[in-house]
């Protein structure tokens, strides 16, 4: 029945309509019953384009970190191979069948996986002073992490094309994009950290090491340093980790001596930390809440909520939005703007939740490179 | 992972190319008959193979076009950084482009105003916010 009515729309009984009329009716049986595998290809090749770009920004990341090795470090022997063993680096979480304890298996992983990056850099680039080692040290995990999403995105699409299954292929395209952002955001802030430039994940630091200018700073375990600032009638206890190289510190353990060393006296816990805005939001608007304002594996706003339950310290956050890709790249005029705003509010918060005379403690949290004290 | 670094490479399907083709070659034959058909004075038809010649070009040329070998490019914009270098004593502020080995409070040369020594204030890019 069909036929008739297609070959009229043609115009006409002879060879080419026959073909047309035939090629018409094959596309739509084509489409009846591949159609699910024809969309399976669309999104196939939109996953290779994504896949093509984390292959680039992998191999930037990974030609960054040699670069970067070789002017600084001057190593006698090429670091290409030791830098691809690097970006193959992986910590095994720690078994979670009786969760009792697991928060200290995980600060001793993460301690072991401190310190054998450290050693590696340091065989790497021999030259490298220790502000380098630690820029060039966190220069290799963002290529590590490049090489990381790189991987996994490739897993999921070789698994997807062999399986054929349109469902594996489909939920990789949905997170893909997420995925495509922080690569670029990583890839983007990896020049800043490479020439140690401050990155928007150093507010906090930023804060902290403005309010200590000038005062006697002494260092602090882990990798912190700490000084005693009059501040609005009190005695303020300044936190942050030891810059200008490349550093977030143990500010879990810093807060944790400073409330033992005060017997628990401590009137306030102020903590200031780059925070991810939501869309819409702006960058660099400040705001404030309660709790311990620290990212990172949780080893340390553990810390920090163990001690302060301990001595019923009241624990207050003051936080500057940014995106998840300011936080990696060079820090931006509005988060450095922020800054004074962001101090404007913890005296403010200061005169509020406590009194003259009382000990407090403002630490600044976040990567403390390209931020001296 | 190699050493070298391989050049990313778009693999285009022999059976997808063929298909593109034939679809071409369809088309280009069915515009032909619809003009065909408005010589013949049938404008019905020539309209309905017009229609159907210009849907099937333009749908395999645009597969055509999309299967081309692309050069991909790493295309990240790199922002200028700026650092301030300024005196505490008599507030002289000078900017400059960040040089390797900048960081914020470091210390700095003398001020040429009042020689008091100068220490970097800030280091920051400026960003122009698309809407």
């Amino acid at each position: 029945m069909l036929i008739p009515q297609v070959n009229q729309i043609a115009g006409g009984g002879d060879l080419v309509s026959w073909i047309l009329q035939i090629a018409w009716l094959l596309f739509f049986v084509v489409f009846m019953f591949y159609g699910q595998r024809i969309q399976l290809y669309v999104m196939i090749r939109e996953i290779e384009g994504s896949l093509n770009r984390l292959k680039l920004l992998r191999d930037e990341g990974r030609k960054k970190a040699i670069q970067t090795i070789k002017e600084l470090g001057k190593p006698e022997t090429d670091p290409a191979t030791r830098v691809d063993q690097f970006l193959e680096y992986f910590i095994l979480q720690p078994q979670n069948m009786d969760p009792a304890g697991i928060v200290w298996k995980l600060e001793h992983l993460l301690d072991v996986m401190d310190v054998r990056f450290k050693d590696e850099v340091k065989i790497m680039a021999p030259s490298a002073d220790e502000t380098q080692t630690r820029n060039l040290e966190n220069t290799l995990e963002v290529a590590l992490d490049l090489n990381y999403f790189y991987k996994v995105v490739r897993h999921f699409y070789i698994l997807g094309k062999k399986t054929v299954s349109l469902y594996v292929i489909m939920q990789l395209q949905m997170v893909l994009p997420l995925i495509m952002r922080i690569a670029e955001a990583y890839a983007s802030g990896l020049k800043a950290i490479t020439y140690g430039q401050p990155i928007g994940d150093g507010a906090g630091a930023l804060v902290a090491a403005k309010l200590m200018q000038g005062y006697e700073k002494r260092k602090i375990p882990k990798d912190c340093v700490v000084a005693t600032v009059p501040f609005e009638g009190r005695t303020a206890y300044v936190v942050k980790a030891e810059g200008p190289g490349g550093n977030v510190g143990k500010p879990g353990d810093a807060v944790k001596q400073i409330i033992e060393e005060n017997e628990g006296k401590i009137a306030n816990i102020i903590m200031i930390d780059a925070l991810q805005k939501l869309e819409g939001e702006e960058v660099g608007e400040v705001a404030e809440g309660v709790g311990a304002a620290i990212g990172g594996p949780g080893v340390d706003q553990f810390k920090i909520e163990e001690t302060v339950l301990k001595y019923k310290i009241p624990v207050n956050a003051v936080a500057i939005k940014e995106d998840a890709g300011d936080s990696v790249s060079a820090m931006r005029k509005e988060i450095f703007d922020a800054v004074s705003v962001a101090i404007d509010r913890i005296k403010r918060v200061v005169r509020e939740r406590s009194k003259e005379g009382d000990a407090i403690i403002i630490a600044g949290i976040g990567n403390t490179i390209g931020i001296g004290q | 992972m190699s050493n070298e670094v391989e050049k990313p490479r778009r693999r285009i399907s022999y059976l997808f190319l063929a298909i593109i083709l034939v679809t071409l070659a369809l088309s280009a034959v069915a515009l032909y008959q619809a003009l065909a058909e408005y010589d013949a004075g049938n404008s019905g038809s020539g309209n309905s193979l017009l229609l159907i010649g210009g849907s099937g070009f333009a749908l395999s040329a645009y597969m055509l076009f999309q299967t081309r070998r692309k050069t991909m490019r790493l295309d990240i914009k790199e922002q200028p950084v700026v650092t301030t270098i300024a005196c505490k004593k008599c507030g002289f502020k000078n900017i400059r482009d960040f040089q390797r080995g900048d960081y914020i409070f470091k210390e700095a040369e003398p001020c040429p105003k009042c020689s008091e020594k100068m220490s970097v204030a800030s280091i920051y890019r400026e960003v122009e916010e698309k809407h």
